[in-house]
């Protein structure tokens, strides 16, 4: 079956975008097409006229250190971020991500990029982003500017670009600090769909025991990919003991929105699956962060 | 506007120029527009990771990759993994694909480039790799044959022989106990390599001139009535070549494998059964135009209620699905006297299970091509399990005689029982008959997923009373197998599940009923394990809940009740020979005590993780051979002595990937001590291959081995007569040795031996039809089945207790196979058979919501992976039963039964949750854990 009727292939930033603009029928950036192709031949998403590949358009394939930042080109495929050394010295959890999605054949083609574009509340990047507290750059014809990853996002499968005038040009991430970590876990079941039941992704910075300060984002959790801002709070400034944990728990299932779906699980598996990966991202992290020894009780 | 691009690339280090259409795929591009059918198609959706070809050095899915991205790149697929040799011939294969060959890694070979090729890729990147190193890599490259530790092993030989350039180390195979110069030693497959380089044709990759293609218009509703039907704009499309209804069949309206009820499609008025069903078909010029033209039919249908389940079928106020109701068959055993039996027991326990209904997943999806000859005939090229059926109920349908019509059986890429009902034959023949020209038929997963029969979800109560010794006194069960839309097979398949219910036990009274309901969810027939796998489950629970509230041993009540020689089954047979269970279940329990320090059945922590637990269960089986129950099980053969010396052994049996061409290569070597490559085998062609009867029941080594064996005997005696009377001693005294007929003194090659035959106006060919010892119907006493097959299995399981998630550690598997033949196709069918059994354990279920499908694409209808893989310890135990094979009997579905079982009670013995619906449900294990401890 034909997924479109023009296939572009782009060699750079304006380019697609001007493509993107001047199509006269639906117009559509392409990247690995692992969602959207799939989605285009099952009949999930409406057909399209024209797919502008951006795969191949060199500012969006670079993965490198900009103003003391890392910056991941938004067409870098998860393969790369897995094994890259950068990725796995400074953002740990994404990497864990990146290497978690599909498997080689897919995570050779499927970029960051498509995974956030996407706007799915669990994708296995996005939530390793929401905790890494990554910044989006966005380009339009018009120039370039900086967002929140969260601003990004509408609803589930729903983004905020402008399909036909904005494009994601990639993430910043912060450098590794001093006695800081983060992890990413997930749990899965053998039947159905190979997307997460829940995932968690988790940073955080060390004090002596105390945890100094720290970010948190598990999917699903709501309508879109989001940090546990309450969850957070109730850890900050805390040794990362039983109690501590128990509490932040009791606040974490106020906090996130936790729903049955079908054939996959339901919203009392999501709970206590919540507090599963809550402790053990925790534990993960907070070993990564140079802590020695387990858990004070 | 459709624009197609020109663009230049590099495939197996040539660089070439091709159109790209818009959007096309690079598996498209590689076999339709370059010949390039090595890459194979699975699922067309990213999952099951055959078409995989390296871009660049990276592997990829080819299937959803944008051509014009190899715009001047490296393709590299699997015609050009060899090393190619500059004199024309071909390619010398590559380590990787000799250790392939060698290892026994290619069963059906249709996943095999796509497992090549990811091998490839790691080793050039870590030519030392681990198991998990390799693990990592193969996650998403599936195998439903799934000899998932055998590619372990052939990538790890093939790391080593490109890492030294030592020669490939040789497998390490149990082989037969006593092997005879040919048979029970290590010979591999005569298809292995085409299918390791590419070569091998399956019906997908034929093209043939003015082809065209077909497309099928569905109900997608599982229940209603046609009211009207318009296919006028379908007709009238540009490319278009036919659409036709069911108004259109020249012949019987209907088919089916035992009962004729299913429509080839529905006419107008007639009643829709499920959401499969279909009502017009197309040929057009291209796939595409077809698909279109779909769209272009108009159907309306009444809709009416769906009936989703086999108990509400059978309700008195259930509507009707047949002319007959719903009720397709009530199967009934009947032995000793129930209330006797119950009275004399001192324990009575009672449960009822639930198993889910799976799909074959065969990872090549039906195909049909259906060519019209000048001679007036009809040539069908399918991969089917039972040729003969195929062109029987072709011909029913177009209204021919069966002789004008000629299966060639192709390829095929695994079936499992999912390739015996018809698919698209009969809709590609009406349409060759009606255009005069070849049409194709090809289904792709989603189609594949809704169409074809399924294993029967059953329902299964079972009420069982022993003593306080663990002697059975009395079972009774109740079985409800959802049938689906169509007869298939289910009465055969749930007759099998009733049979077996009460399990491998001499058990006096006993009492089995099932139901086996149409539904109108799919049809269900034929799946590897035919019904028992279901019905095991069950009784294997139960066996371990008697054991427990006896405070009994798993081992110990399995040995109390096992079958032996002497004993009378459940159907009162009498059992004469090769009943090794009692072996089977001493070895596995020996091997299980080596491997866990204590009672293997103890729950234990596993090191560093208090939170997760494991324990070994165990379960036994028992599997007919055979079709048995009265059927008549026949199957014919024919063998040939060319005068170039070669044999050739001819049966229409069919090779789905399980190794019966290997088997009958190894007999026919083995009765004229030729070595295995002077014999050639040709099967499934119903031109030029006598009937072997269905490929099924686990009878094809037996049925069409015996007649193989019998028909190389046949005529190994003629050349003895022929020799004995042109040198004039008696036959007796002439041998076949190495290769020759030794006449005395003389040594005179087979090739010549040929020729003085056909110079005294003889042809050296004898064709033999073996008939199987008869049986008797159910209900009749006597021998309902000519010889089973014995099976136990030990699970270690550890199951994490925070998430409920379970992982397989180890299966001990041992079977009685009777005679190991051919070792190397045996382990293949151990270790597939058993991640087949895992898929239907813990990952595998096929939803259905009132009747339509869930689960329509393979992204939601999960099969084992590489990572599921436990290490798999096979143990052979060799009871001979008299009459097969150098004493060998059936293999195929046994392997599969006591696996789910075995986990299942594992699970038990590990964290106390019974399981008994399946698929297993982490989040059930862990609330039920949660409530537990709560309370
Ligand atoms: C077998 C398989 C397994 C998978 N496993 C996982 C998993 O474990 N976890 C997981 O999270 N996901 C998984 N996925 C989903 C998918 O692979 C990932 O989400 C992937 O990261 C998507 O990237 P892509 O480049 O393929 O996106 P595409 O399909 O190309 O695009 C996705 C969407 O993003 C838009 N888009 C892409 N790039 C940009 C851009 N630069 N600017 C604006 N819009 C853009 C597209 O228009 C489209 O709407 C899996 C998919 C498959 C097929
Ligand atoms: S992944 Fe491409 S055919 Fe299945
Ligand atoms: S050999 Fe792998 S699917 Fe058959």
């Amino acid at each position: 079956m034909s997924i479109c009727n023009i296939f572009h292939y782009s060699t750079s930033i304006e380019d697609a975008l001007q493509t993107l603009g001047n199509s006269k029928g639906i117009a559509k950036v392409l990247a690995g097409g692992t969602d959207l192709i799939l989605d285009l031949q099952q009949g999930r998403h409406s057909p399209v006229d024209t797919l502008v590949d951006i795969t191949n358009i060199p500012e969006l394939n670079v993965l490198e250190y900009r103003d003391q930042k890392l910056f991941i080109g938004a067409s870098v495929p998860h393969r790369m971020i897995t094994n890259s050394p950068d990725v796995i010295s400074h953002s740990q959890a994404l990497a864990e991500a990146s290497g978690l999605i599909g498997g080689p054949q897919v995570r050779n083609v499927a970029t960051l990029g498509g995974n956030v574009a996407h706007a799915l509340p669990a994708a296995d990047g996005t939530i390793a982003l929401m905790a890494m507290d990554a910044k989006a750059e966005i380009a339009t014809l018009e120039g370039r500017r900086m967002t929140p990853l969260k601003e990004i996002f509408r609803g589930p499968g729903k983004s905020t670009l402008d399909p036909k005038k904005e494009l994601l040009v990639g993430f910043y991430l912060s450098k590794k600090i001093e006695n800081a970590g983060s992890s990413f876990k997930r749990i899965m079941r053998p039947q159905g769909v190979a997307i997460a039941i829940l995932n968690c992704g988790l940073w955080l910075e060390r004090e002596g025991n105390i945890v100094k300060d720290i970010r948190i984002s598990i999917g699903p959790s709501g309508p879109v990919p989001r940090r546990l801002i309450e969850v957070e709070n109730s850890l900050r400034g805390k040794q990362p003991s039983t109690e501590a944990i128990t509490e932040a728990n009791i606040v974490l299932q106020e906090e996130a929105n936790f729903r049955t779906s079908r054939h996959r699980a339901s919203e009392e598996y999501r709970k206590e699956m919540a507090a599963v990966l809550l402790k053990n991202t925790l534990l993960a992290a907070w070993e990564r962060s140079g802590a020695e020894g387990e858990f004070n009780d | 506007m459709i624009k197609d691009d020109l663009i230049k690339l590099n495939i197996n280090k040539e660089t070439i120029s091709v159109d790209v259409k818009p959007g096309q795929s690079l598996a498209d591009l590689l076999r339709e527009s370059l010949d390039l059918t090595g890459t194979k198609i699975g699922c067309s959706e990213n999952e099951c990771g055959i078409c995989t070809v390296l871009v660049d050095g990276e592997p990829i899915l080819s299937c959803a990759y944008p051509a014009v991205r190899a715009q001047g790149k490296e393709i590299l697929t699997i015609e050009g993994i060899g090393e190619s040799s500059n004199n024309g011939t071909d390619p010398k294969l590559h380590p990787i694909q000799e250790a392939f060959v060698q290892y026994g890694a290619v069963q059906c070979g249709f996943c095999i480039p796509g497992q090549i090729l990811t091998a490839y890729a790691l080793l050039q990147k870590n030519p030392n790799p681990t198991i998990k190193d390799i693990r990592y890599d193969f996650k998403d490259t599936l195998c439903r044959c799934a000899g998932y530790p055998t590619i372990e092993r052939a990538v790890m030989a093939a790391a080593h022989t490109m890492r030294t350039g030592e020669p490939l180390p040789l497998p390490q195979v149990p082989t037969s106990v006593k092997p005879l110069e040919i048979i029970g030693n290590l010979h591999v497959r005569p298809d292995s390599i085409e299918k390791v380089n590419g070569k091998a044709i399956y019906t997908d990759d034929l093209k043939f001139d003015g082809m065209l293609y077909a497309a099928v218009k569905r109900t997608h509703i599982p229940h209603g009535t046609l009211i009207s039907l318009d296919i006028e704009k379908a007709k009238n499309l540009e490319g278009v070549e036919a659409v036709l209804t069911a108004k259109d069949v020249p012949g019987q309206a209907t088919h089916g494998l035992v009962i004729h009820d299913w429509p080839s499609m529905i006419d107008i008025g007639g009643k829709v059964r499920y959401v499969g069903d279909s009502v017009a078909i197309v040929a057009a010029r291209t796939e595409e135009i077809a698909r279109m033209a779909l769209d272009l039919i108009d159907a309306e249908y009444k809709i009416l209620d769906p009936i989703t389940d086999p108990v509400q079928a059978n309700q008195d106020d259930a509507v009707d699905l047949h002319e007959y109701g719903n009720l397709l068959k009530h199967i009934k055993v009947r032995k000793g006297e129930m209330e006797d039996g119950f009275e004399e027991a001192d324990l009575i326990l009672e449960d009822t299970f639930f198993t889910a209904t799976t799909d074959h997943a065969f990872l090549e999806p039906e195909c049909t091509i259906a060519k019209p000859t000048e001679d007036d005939r009809m040539e069908i090229y399918v991969g089917s399990q039972i040729p003969y059926a195929d062109r029987y109920q072709v011909a029913l349908a177009l209204g021919w005689d069966e002789k004008r019509v000629r299966v060639i059986g192709q390829l095929m890429g695994g079936g499992f029982g999912g390739k015996e009902d018809i698919a698209g034959q009969i809709h590609a023949a009406l349409l060759a008959n009606e255009t005069n020209k070849p049409v194709k038929l090809l289904y792709d997963r989603h189609e594949s997923l809704i169409a074809h029969p399924k294993r029967h979800a059953t329902q299964i109560k079972v009420k069982m009373g022993a003593k306080n010794d663990g002697t059975l006194t009395a079972v009774k069960t109740e079985l409800y197998g959802d049938t689906g839309a169509y007869a298939s097979l289910g009465e055969k398949v749930m007759t099998r599940a009733t049979t077996h219910s009460s399990g491998p036990y001499e058990i006096p009274n006993v009492q089995a009923d099932c139901y086996a309901m149409y539904t109108n969810n799919p049809p269900s027939g034929a799946f590897r394990g035919f019904g028992v796998t279901q019905s095991a489950f069950a009784v294997e629970t139960m066996m371990d809940k008697l054991a427990e509230t006896l405070k009994l041993d798993p081992v110990e009540i399995r040995r109390i009740n096992a079958l032996k020689v002497g004993s009378t089954t459940n159907t009162s047979q009498l059992l004469n020979d090769s009943v090794g269970l009692m072996e089977c279940i001493d070895l596995t329990f020996e091997e299980m005590q080596k491997l866990s320090d204590g009672d293997p059945f103890i729950s234990k922590e596993i090191e560093g993780s208090p939170h997760i637990k494991k324990s070994w269960g165990l379960a036994v089986a028992y599997k007919n051979t055979g079709l048995g129950g009265g059927a008549p099980d026949k199957a014919g053969a024919e063998v040939e002595l060319y005068t170039d010396g070669h044999l050739e052994v001819r049966t229409s049996s069919a090779e789905l990937g399980q190794g019966l061409v290997t088997i009958l290569q190894m007999i026919v070597a083995e009765e004229f001590k030729v070595s295995v490559e002077k014999v050639n085998v040709l099967v499934m062609d119903t031109d030029l291959t006598p009937d072997g009867g269905p490929t099924t029941a686990s009878r094809q080594t037996y049925v069409t081995g015996n007649a193989a064996r019998l028909a190389a005997q046949t005529l190994r005696e003629a050349l003895s007569t022929t020799l004995a009377e042109k040198f004039n001693i008696p036959p007796s005294e002439i041998l076949f040795i190495e290769g020759l007929a030794q006449v005395g003194e003389q040594k005179i090659e087979l090739g010549e031996v040929a020729k003085i035959m056909k110079q005294e106006g003889r042809e050296p060919i004898t064709l033999y039809e073996y008939w199987a010892p008869k049986t008797m119907p159910l209900g009749e006493g006597g021998n309902m089945h000519f010889a089973f097959s014995f099976a136990a299995q030990a699970a270690e399981v550890a199951v994490n207790t925070e998430t409920g998630e379970v992982k397989i550690l180890r299966i001990i598997a041992a079977t009685d196979v009777g005679k190991a033949l051919n070792p190397l196709g045996l382990l293949g069918q151990i270790e597939g058979g058993v991640m087949m059994a895992i898929g239907n354990a813990l990952t595998e279920e096929f939803i259905m919501e009132d009747g339509y499908i869930f689960t329509d694409r393979l992204a939601r209808y999960r099969i084992p992976s590489i990572t599921y893989t436990p290490e798999i310890i096979p143990i052979i135990v060799e009871d001979p039963t008299v009459e097969g094979p150098y004493g060998a009997k059936g293999i195929g579905e046994i392997i599969s039964i006591p696996t789910t079982p075995a986990i299942t009670n594992a699970i038990y013995n590990a964290v106390g949750v019974r399981i008994n619906q399946l698929p297993i449900n982490q989040e059930n294990i862990l609330l039920e854990l949660k409530q537990r401890n709560n309370s």
